[in-house]
């Protein structure tokens, strides 16, 4: 048995720290090590604000992004053009295509894409929020930027069968988005193009 | 003329029988010659690393590591390629699961061995395809797709595509009340991605068919004709937009029928290749272990033939044990083919002698227990 050489808070520190995405339990050991040294620089305002925004994050009720505010920053703010909604698998997509400005839009966040073999089905994504919305009216374009996998094509699919009937013009991302290329993972002037030379559906 | 592909450096490490080796070739067929078990074909194996796929035996990579050593194995080549000169690497680490094979092109790590595809295509011909007219259509589906893809790179994805898609609506249809939308979003995917599919396999065999029409006189092969069956096939004059419907109909009026059989009845995964000999007019499967040899020769070198003439490059072409079954006159006129096409071919057997007349068109290597001897 390998002797302890911390408490258990600074165990369950490290222990969670290491789930963080890019953080391994080498570098959480690092990360909790530097937190705990810096203790009131770093960590103590560093819980203050996790406990801020843990206290603040929400959902947003109207696109789907996760903000500290509801509706979001990007549902109120009044320099885009709400006519224009682009259709996301994820946050992460959103915040690349913010990250490369190409759009100056609204978005719609999926959470996730339809996939029969994982148990995702429409009832687990925000289809019907996004249905809803188009249905209030004031929405001229929606570009449905899902990802060039079969779950994402599919999804394209099902939502533009959902919203057939609604007066809305449907584009998709042009191709040149590589196949299963996620989006988050394009470089901004990829993304940019596959925006400007999207195609009706 | 094509451009020839060819291999100047080979080195394998803990791969098959071979600890380490390291080879070099100056660009002419290389005959590789040795006993039973020497490795001749586990070179072979190497070679068609350098395709997309698991390789000429289709092998597990976790038995590919050489049995006693505790990592995973690596092929290492520099090759006047299509987009010229390159190092490749490829290979696995070992250990953790061993699905994925990597790839490095000039010492720099791609995230897709389908990146081989820009620098080389690879054609191979290996006993063990000698049941493919008389064994399922599976082996010939497989066949024909791998044919498919050293023309058309897209075509493993797609085809990988609708086989996931397809998948999903079996699924689907074994709930109880399936969401028909959801249903017709999968079918739709299904009908784009399948008669692309299709479309590829029926202009392969269109253009291979030109190609073995054009060898028909050209030494003492027999000629195979080529017919594609068992999905739309009276449909494929028509526009690929006008057949994506046929089958999209299909497959929703399918649905009791697939739900009930738990599968999916119709599709590109049904088709199957069908090979004649042309000058008997008879099927292939009907006919000797010989003249079935002879027509799969045939149908490889046109093949082989085919790949230079869209690229621009001829194909490295692998032919395990190909000697065998020929008799001397076939050897030689098979050799003279096989030159003709411009290409760096590797041929294996047990005995040099069967060889001769490839003459100093040939690098001659004798393989004994892992290694080359000098
Ligand atoms: N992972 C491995 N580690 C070590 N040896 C292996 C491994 N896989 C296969 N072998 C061995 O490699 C040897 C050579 O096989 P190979 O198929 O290349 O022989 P060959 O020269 O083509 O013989 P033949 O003339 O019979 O076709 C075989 O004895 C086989 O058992
Ligand atoms: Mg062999
Ligand atoms: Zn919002």
């Amino acid at each position: 048995m390998a002797k302890r050489v911390t408490g258990p808070e600074i165990e369950k520190l490290i222990q969670l720290l290491a789930k963080v995405p890019g953080l391994g339990p080498r570098s959480a050991r690092r990360a909790a090590l530097h937190l705990v040294k810096k203790k009131d620089q770093l960590l103590g305002p560093l819980a203050d604000a996790m406990g801020e925004a843990h206290r603040k994050v929400r959902i947003c009720s109207c696109c789907g992004n996760v903000d500290t505010s509801d509706p979001c920053t990007v549902c109120t703010d009044v320099r885009r053009d709400h006519a224009m909604i682009i259709v996301v698998e994820d946050v992460s997509d959103l915040w690349a295509l913010e990250r490369a400005g190409a759009m100056n839009a609204a978005y719609h966040v999926l959470g996730g894409t339809l996939s029969p073999l994982d148990g995702v089905g429409p009832d687990d994504l925000n289809i019907r929020g996004l249905v809803d919305r188009v249905a209030k009216g004031g929405v001229r374009e929606l570009i449905i930027a899902v990802n060039a996998t079969v779950e994402g094509q599919t999804t394209a699919h099902y939502i533009t069968d959902q919203l057939s009937g609604l007066d809305v013009k449907i584009t998709r991302l042009a191709h040149g988005v590589p196949v299963g290329g996620e989006l988050d993972y394009l470089d901004e002037g990829t993304l940019t193009a596959a925006l400007r030379a999207r195609t009706a559906i | 003329m094509p451009h020839k592909v060819s291999l100047s450096r080979l080195k394998l490490t803990d791969f098959r029988n071979y600890a380490g080796l390291s080879l070099s070739l100056d660009g002419r067929h290389v005959v590789l010659t040795g006993q039973n078990g020497a490795g001749k074909t586990n070179l072979m194996e190497a070679v068609s690393f350098l395709s997309p796929g698991r390789g000429l035996r289709r092998a597990a990579y976790a038995d590919v590591p050489r049995a006693g050593s505790d990592g995973g194995f690596s092929v290492f080549v520099t090759l006047d390629g299509m987009m010229g000169e390159v190092d490749i690497g490829t290979g696995t680490d070992g250990g953790d699961e061993g699905t994925a094979r990597k790839l490095r092109l000039n010492g720099t790590a791609v995230k897709t061995v389908d990146e081989l595809l820009d620098h080389l295509r690879v054609v191979w011909l290996t006993p063990s395809m000698d049941g493919l007219f008389t064994g399922p259509s599976a082996d010939r589906r497989r066949f024909l797709d791998r044919l498919v893809l050293s023309l058309d790179p897209e075509h493993g994805r797609r085809a990988a595509d609708f086989e996931k898609a397809m998948r999903g609506r079996n699924r689907l249809l074994s709930d109880h009340r399936p969401d028909p939308a959801w249903l017709t979003a999968l079918e739709k995917q299904m009908a784009e991605l399948g008669i692309a599919m299709a479309h590829a396999r029926h202009e392969l065999v269109s253009l291979l068919s030109g190609l073995v029409e054009a060898a028909r006189d050209d030494g003492p092969f027999p000629s195979a004709t080529l017919r594609l069956s068992g999905f739309l096939d009276d449909e494929w004059q028509r526009p690929a937009y006008e057949i994506e419907e046929i089958y999209l109909d299909m497959l929703q009026s399918g649905r009791y029928r697939d739900a009930a059989a738990g599968r999916t009845l119709d599709g590109p995964h049904r088709a199957d290749l069908l090979i004649r000999h042309r000058e008997k007019d008879m099927e292939a499967e009907r006919c000797s272990t010989g003249e079935q040899k002879a027509l799969l020769i045939g149908l490889i070198l046109a093949h082989a033939g085919l790949v230079a003439g869209m690229t621009g490059h001829a194909p490295v072409l692998l032919l395990d044990e190909i000697a065998a079954h020929l008799d001397e006159g076939r050897r030689a006129a098979l050799f003279d083919r096989v030159d003709a096409l411009g290409g760096q071919s590797f041929m294996t057997g047990t005995d040099r002698s069967m060889f001769d007349a490839l003459g100093d068109r040939a690098q001659f290597l004798t393989v004994s227990n892992g290694g080359i001897l000098a």
